[in-house]
Formats: structure tokens, sequence, C-alpha cells
């Protein structure tokens, strides 16, 4: 699978970071309250998982693999993130305040997302190069942030919906991302994508 | 707080999947099957245990400021050993597992339990915490693993026990990722109605 149009549109759809892979479900739960700050969550994820998918690239092909210290990759790549994650906010409070103001209270928690680390890890286990691996990142970025707000929008209503007491809360969240995982497996087989 | 108490609190009181909603991302990605479940669950059990024992032993030494890259260091050897390990011996299930397996790394629950436990407790009570937090991590993985091999594919452990006609035409929906989402819903909402009765 070379071509970047079907590496994007299998990342975006078809394994759907969130609903097929089940990576990052921490913030689809826990910050997916509202539209808006389901929207800022996705955009911050985009931003970082960008940044990160490029620097843990040269850091594996231009560190790690020269010198045979792939047994490191897990403990290096963490830090590697959440460093970055620091630096960019950082570099967002100094230089872009309205960018800093609509991520910033989101950055620091996506250090522990397991999205960010899963799609650095994925996409050194499935050999991209370069671009390939960026247009990866970004495309699962982009399905993380179309599946937050989808399913920040069901939230709001599910909120308002008399249900049974016991189902309320979690369980009917996880119901409703199980109907929405569902209506994703028709993507699978798109394009000749599994 | 006596050492069976600590140990029960994690496996069932506080069952990080179940009551405390954490580490959502392994125990729904790997319940698939009975066998990836418990294997998983084992994985994440050795980092916790291990990593709290350090933790504790060094929690003196350890400077507040940079006490979470520390933490994350020290459970990233822990997974390491544990990659290359099941690598090495279980290579169908490392395998099945895949990216999971170094994922255990960002597991919230390993990070917390360092955090809120094992940083301020002796080394034995960190210890039973970590195995107890550990086990209910499993045994929460391997009930969902059961329910959904059995409904999925009508065999537990790879053993046919619903009969061939179920095994021809079983609910494949469960070993599906939506499966995943229906029987942790349903098993929150039951649990949601058992511990309100109880507190009635």
């Amino acid at each position: 699978m070379k071509n970047p149009a079907l590496i994007f549109l299998g990342a975006f759809l078809v394994n759907n970071i969130v609903l097929m892979r089940f990576l990052g479900l921490c913030p689809f739960f826990g910050v997916s309250n509202a539209v808006e700050t389901a929207t800022g969550m996705g955009m911050a994820v985009i931003f970082v998982m960008t940044i990160a998918s490029w620097i843990t690239w040269i850091v594996y092909h231009g560190i790690l693999l020269p010198f045979d210290l792939v047994f490191l990759r897990t403990a290096v790549f963490i830090l590697t993130i959440a460093s970055l994650v620091q630096l960019v906010e950082m570099f967002l409070k100094k230089s872009y305040r309205t960018l800093y103001n609509a991520l910033g209270i989101y950055l620091p928690l996506i250090t522990t997302n397991c999205a960010i680390l899963g799609v650095t890890f994925l996409a050194i286990d499935n050999k991209f190069n370069f671009l390939n691996s960026t247009i990866f990142s970004i495309g699962t970025g982009l399905g993380f942030m179309v599946v937050m707000i989808t399913f920040a929008a069901i939230r709001e209503r599910l909120d308002l919906a008399p249900i049974n007491p016991s189902i309320k809360g979690y369980p009917i969240s996880f119901i409703a991302a199980g109907l929405m995982a569902l209506a994703f497996l028709g993507f699978s087989g798109l394009f000749g994508l599994t | 707080m006596k050492k069976s108490q600590i140990f029960t609190r994690g496996l069932i009181k506080e069952n990080v999947v179940l009551v405390l909603m954490i580490g959502l991302c392994p125990a729904l990605a790997v319940s698939g099957t009975v066998r990836d479940a418990f294997g998983m669950g084992l994985a994440a059990t050795f980092v916790l245990f291990f990593s709290n024992i350090i933790i504790s032993i060094m929690r003196k030494a350890i400077p507040n400021e940079v006490r979470i890259p520390i933490f994350i260091l020290i459970i990233s050897t822990f997974v390491t050993i544990i990659d290359y390990f099941m690598q090495a011996f279980q290579p169908s299930l490392y395998r099945a597992l895949g990216v999971f397996v170094p994922l255990i790394v960002v597991n919230c629950m390993i990070l917390g339990r360092a955090e809120a436990y094992a940083s301020k407790n002796s080394v034995i009570n960190s210890a039973f915490d970590g195995l107890g937090v550990g086990l209910g991590f499993t045994l929460a993985l391997t009930v969902m693993g059961a329910i959904r091999e059995i409904l999925g594919n009508g065999t537990f452990l790879g053993m046919a026990i619903l009969g061939q006609g179920f095994k021809n035409a079983p609910v494949i929906f469960m070993i599906l990722p939506p499966g995943a989402f229906l029987v942790i819903g349903v098993m929150k909402a039951l649990i949601n109605k058992y511990v309100k009765k109880e507190t009635q």
C-alpha cells in the first residue's frame, strides 16, 4: 500500500483510530461533552500527531536504526512526545496567542494519549516513508476529530433524553459508540482497503 | 489497611476497567478472544507489579519536580522487557496484540497507580496494590473476552462449546469492534443497577 490517497482514506475512514483501532478512547469519552470542546481537542490532536510523526520518524531513522538501538523505541518515543508537547505549548504561548487560547488546555492531556504514540508505532511498523507517514498521521487525526465531533453532538442530545438511570452516562455512551462503530464498519472494503 | 483489603480493593471494589473506567483502549481492543484478553491482562499486571515496587523503593530519592518523566522511564523499561519476552516466547500472541504491547506504557492505570499509590506507600503495600489492580484488569478483560468469544465464535479458548450449529452461524458482530462497545456498555449498566441496589 504505497498510494498516498489510499493511505489517507484508510487512516481516515476504514481503520478509524477510535472506532476501529480503539486508540484514544480516554479523550473520546472524557472530553466529548460538548461540540466546542470536542473540536478543540480534535484540532490539538491533529496538530501534535503530525509534528510527533515527523520527530519520531527522524529519531527512529536517524538515531535508533543506525546505532542499533531499536529496543529503546518505547522509552525514547514517549519521552520525545512528552517533551515535544511541552515545547509546542511554550512556543504557542509566546508566538501564537490565539491558537494557544483555543488549544491550550488540551495540550497537556495529549501527552498520555495513546492515539499519538500508537500512530507513531503504526507508521514505523508499516514501514512508511516520511511523506506517507505525514499523510497517515493527518488522516488519522482528521478521523479522530470527525468521530469526536459527531459523538459530542450525539451526547449533547443523550443528556436530555429520558432514559433509565442505570444506563445513563457511560453505558449509553458506549452503546452509542458501538452503533457508530457499526456504521463505520460499512466502510471496510472501500477501494479494497481492509 | 490490611494487605488482603489492599489486594481486593483493586481486584473488585475499584476495578480499573469496570468501575473506574481507566485503561479502556486495551480493554476494548484485545478482548476479542479469551487468550488475547488474558495475555494482555497478565502483561499489564507484570508491568504494574514491578513498576509499583521499583517506584516505591525509589520514592524518597525521586525529586518531586521531575517525578512524572522518571515514572514513565521506569514503566517503559518493564514494557520493553515484556515486549521482547512475548516476541520471543509467545510470537502468535504477540502478533495478535500488535501495537497494544508497547502501548502499555501509556495505559493511564499504570501511571495512575504510580502517582496515586506507589509514590506514597511502602514497598509491600505497593506490591499488593499493583497485583490487585493488575489482576482486576485481567479479570475484567477475561470476562469481556469470554462473552465476546462465546457469542461471536461459539468457542472458549478455541474449544467449541455451543455446538456445531452455533459455530456455523455465530453472532460475528460480537468479535468485531462494535461488539466491544456493546459488551462493556451492557456490563457497566448491570454494574450500575447492582451497585445501586446494594447502597439503597
